[in-house]
This record gives C-alpha cells, structure tokens and sequence, in this order.
C-alpha cells in the first residue's frame, strides 16, 4: 500500500503572529515556517507503518508556494520517500482553500493510487479542520476524522478518534482518509545525515493547472483585524485578596 | 432565506446548550428549520421544537444516525440541501467532521467556527489560534458554517414547532461504529459551564489534579486541562481546553499551574474574569489574567478552596 500525507507550511507555531495595521491580513514576511505540527504526526504514522510492513511507499504532498518545498525536504528527511509540490500561489500571504487543496490532492490520489491518505486534523494558520473531510467525500471513500488510534487491518482500519465526550472507535473501509490528533503519536526528529539524503529524494513539482484545478477562493477576505485586548490585570498579594477581589467583582 | 440547522444530538437526546447557541447565530442568516437525526430522535425532536424562534424541526429516524458518522450524515444533508440556503451547527466534534464532508459533496467551502455573523453572507472568524479575526464573504451558493458557540448566547425556549419526519438518505456502509469511551462527569459540561477550573503541567501528577477537582466542586465549575496535562496522563483528552481541545468562555476561568501557551489561550482567552495562580511571575498567562496571584499551587489552592 502507498500511503499519501498532505503536508502544509505554516508560521511556526511558537511564533506570535502581527496583523498587519491596515487589516489585509497577517504579516509573513520574514516570520519563521515549519511543517503544521498535525502534519508532522501525520508523516510519523505514514513511516511507522511502513516499518511495521503494512505501506510500501509514503509520499508527501504540499500545495501553495514554492518555498513548500523545505516542508516536503523535512518529510523527506523524516523518512518518506519522496514528494510531489504543486505551485498554486506566488506569494505567501495568499492561503490556498481547503476546497481547492482537497480538489488537488483528489487528483494527485486519481494519479497514485494511495491506499491511504493520512492528514493532520487541521492547520494551525487558518484553523478551518476541513480538508481531510473534504478529500474524504470527494474520493467518496470513508474518513476517519481527529485519529489518535489507527490500526490497519487487510480491507479495514480501525480508528479511535477523540471526540467531545470521549473517545469513539470505528471500523472504516479501505481506502479512507485519515486525520490525526495531536495524541496519535510523538513525531521524530530529523538526523542530520537523513536531512542531507532527503536532498537526494525525488521532488516533483507541478503546478495547479497541471492538474486542472480552479485555485481561486470561494470566500473573499474583507479584512483581518486584532482580537480585542484584554484590559490589563492585576497581581494579588494572597488568597485572602484574591477572594475578596472575585467578591468584589460578582464572579463568586 | 432557509437555514437547515444541524442540531447536536448525543445518545438520542439533544444536546441544549450546544444547539440553542448555534441556534440564535442562525436565526441572524434567515428563517431556521432544525434537523435533528438519530437512532429514534423523537425526543430530541420535542425538545428542538421548544427552542425559541425554531419555525420547523425534521427528524431523521434512522440507525444510520446513531453515532453520528460522517459518511452517512453528510449524505443525509446533501439529500436535504436543495431547500436552503445556509446549513448551520455548532462547531462542535461532531459537526466538525460532518459539514466539511457535505459542503465538498455540494461544491462549497465550509465557514469554520464563525464567531459572529455579519450578514448572511459575510462572517467573522478567528484564525491563527484566535490571534487575528478574519471577516469573510462567502461567493458560494449555499453557506455551511459551524459556529463557534462560546461567542453566541443560548436562544430561549417557548418556541411550539411542528416536527416532521424525514425520510432517511441511506447508508453507503463505509464506516461502522464500534465502541465509545464516555467519561462520566457529574460536574456541568465543560463548554457551557459558568465556572471552568482548569490544571496544567504544574500540577505535577493525576492524584494531585484532586486538588483541582475540589476546588472546581466547590464552585460547581466544570474541570479544564491544558494540552501538558492531559499528554501527562493527569486528565482525560476531553478535558483539554485551547486551539485543538475545546473552547470555553465562561463567566470565571481559573487557571492553575499553567503557563500560558498561545495554543492554551486560543481555548479560554474571552472568558469574562481570569484567574491565574502561578508560581513563576514570568508566565504568560499573567498577561491575559485579571487577577493573578504568584503561589505554589500546593498551599494556595487548598486554601482558597477552604475559604470559598
């Protein structure tokens, strides 16, 4: 089986992102990148099953800027075996829609033929917890959506997945979409002589078009502005004063 | 214009809370229709049909529905689609996985987690962990927005609906349900409580996170976690509140032995008064808190839940 993992670059996740004053949106210039810390769970599992024998082949996929192509390099170095990136926008301000991404990689599974497509559950710059579920019904295959379980059994997987309450097993049919949970597994790190055979890996680069596919967003940004600040706080000397503060102010 | 509202249902009763909120960002779109499915929804359907400013309910009795599985719940609103303009629920796990799959089967985007509701086309949402909003206008046909439910009050009851059945979509049989892990929970639901108490990695172990428990007992909070906690193995994954857990706004958030990742503060940051209690001053979350109070949790939190 070969297994496909969508992979996205994102603002690093510790990076605490600055909207632009005249509200066109976040400011990316000269902000550090990395890989969706879902994306990267997701890599993980595609290796780990294939050192379990159960995939032959995982190639990672991203979509979006040139610059994608250090994402698909860090896949690589973690061990899939190679990466196709399709261009569909020249500036990195411009974030591709899940619609669209799960047009392109429907056509990206058409051509390869995975018997799994393995997802984060979602990205950490536009929050949106859809492309997985999109692809999913557009393949018309099953899904199984915030995987923090995932066990491969011949024609079926079977899949715990976190939900409000709980957690929910199901049994889904091959092939299926998977997105992952944060709690799936702890992602490994890159080892330098595997970063520099990842340079060596086969990089395909397409284009949207390449693959007939309407790039242009469904939803048009009006605008992007700052949340609302808080007002500032205050530090309490003791419990006594904390108590008598959240008195004062009706909370108890 | 005709908005479908997906109501939560769990364990065939309906889901208050959840659904009354998703239910007043909806009647902002247009006139509000609730489908309530599931195995035998009769019940939740009564219940649906009490929610002010419902102007129909429809019940899909079926098995399919029973544990809320995407392939045949998306088809099941795919089928329903044609009479509206706008399908709404709450972004909760359950829709989450739902609408995407439906909005891709119709051939339009889906609207996250929308926290207000401009018109009915155009919609506020946070983004990059809740640190930017973005305003968006939807050029599709038809809107499929989960709302976000801790920026909407619950719309009241006194509503008197009529409920109708619907017939079922059918199952193409993809996936099957095996099991659930429910925690049980006396304490209010974490979302919708007034008072959450949440721990962190400072809390150091799952014994001591009674401490948290006891004093979220004396408040009748509802117990949070923060992602450090919970892969700690001190608390259940559906305790965890921020970007990937669950997001909260309630009148009093008490955060205790957490420092304040931007991850954390995505989940509880419009919560009315916070409270941090923390014994490094540096922590980031003194920047959000109201009232902070530098402490060992081991002294400071037994005693405040003496003095309650």
């Amino acid at each position: 089986m070969k297994v496909l993992v969508p992979v996205k670059r994102v603002i690093d996740y510790n990076v605490k992102v600055r909207v632009k004053a005249d509200g066109s949106g976040v400011d990316l210039a000269n902000v550090k990148m990395s890989m969706n810390p879902f994306d990267e769970i997701a890599v993980e599992q595609a290796i780990r099953l294939k050192e379990a024998g159960k995939a032959e082949e995982v190639v990672a996929v991203s979509i979006g800027v040139k610059q994608a192509q250090e994402t698909l390099r860090t896949a690589l170095a973690m061990g899939a075996d190679r990466a196709i990136l399709v261009i569909a926008a020249d500036d990195v301000h411009q974030d591709i829609e899940p619609l669209a991404v799960a047009k392109t990689l429907k056509a990206i599974v058409d051509e390869e033929q995975p018997g799994l497509v393995l997802a984060g559950k979602q990205a950490i710059d536009n929050d949106m917890n859809a492309t997985g579920q999109m692809l999913s019904a557009l393949l018309g295959w099953s899904q199984g959506a915030f995987a923090s379980e995932l066990d491969i059994d011949g024609d079926n997987a079977v899949v715990t997945r976190e939900v409000d309450g709980g957690l929910q097993t199901i049994k889904v049919k091959m092939p299926t979409v998977v997105t992952v949970d944060l709690r799936l597994n702890e992602p490994r790190y890159a080892s330098l002589p595997n970063i520099m055979k990842a340079k060596k890996k086969p990089l395909d680069e397409k284009t949207a078009a390449d693959y007939g596919v309407d790039v242009s967003p469904r939803l048009e940004i009006v605008s992007t502005t700052e949340p609302e600040a808080r007002k500032a706080g205050e530090i309490v000397g003791s419990v006594d004063e904390l108590v008598a503060k959240l008195k004062e102010a009706g909370a108890i | 214009m005709a908005v479908l509202l997906l109501a939560e249902v769990a364990g065939g009763e309906l889901s208050v809370d959840a659904t009354a909120k998703a239910l007043t960002a909806a009647k902002a779109m247009g006139d509000v229709t609730v489908l309530c499915a599931g195995a035998g929804c009769g019940g939740a359907a009564e219940a649906a049909a009490k929610l002010d400013g419902v102007s129909k309910v429809l019940c899909a009795d079926d098995a399919a529905y029973g544990n809320g599985l995407a392939e045949p719940m998306a088809d099941l609103l795919v089928s329903l689609a044609g009479d509206y303009e706008h399908i709404v629920a709450p972004a909760t796990s359950s829709a989450k996985n739902i609408l995407p799959r439906a909005a891709a089967l119709l051939d339009v985007m889906v609207i996250s987690d929308v926290s207000a509701v401009v018109d009915a086309n155009t919609f506020e949402r946070p983004i990059y962990a809740g640190n930017a909003i973005q305003t968006v206008k939807s050029s599709d046909a038809k809107k499929i927005v989960s709302v976000r439910t801790s920026t909407f009050d619950a719309a009241g009851e006194g509503g008197s609906a009529a409920v109708e059945a619907v017939a079922a979509a059918g199952n193409a049989g993809l996936s099957e349900w095996v099991e659930d892990k429910v925690a049980e929970s006396d304490r209010p639901e974490l979302t919708s409580a007034g008072v959450v108490v949440s721990g962190g990695r400072g809390v150091g172990s799952e014994e001591d996170f009674a401490l948290i428990e006891k004093l979220a007992d004396k408040l009748n909070a509802a117990v949070g976690a923060s992602r450090a906690a919970v892969d700690s193995g001190y608390a259940p994954n559906d305790w965890q509140v921020g970007q990937t857990g669950k997001v909260v706004a309630p009148d009093l958030y008490v955060a205790i032995g957490i420092s304040g990742a931007i991850q954390h503060l995505a989940g509880m940051k419009d919560s009315k008064i916070i409270v941090a209690i923390n014994k490094d001053e540096e922590a980031p979350i003194f920047q959000v808190a109201d009232y902070g109070l530098v402490a060992d949790l081991f002294a400071a939190v037994p005693e405040l839940t003496e003095k309650l």
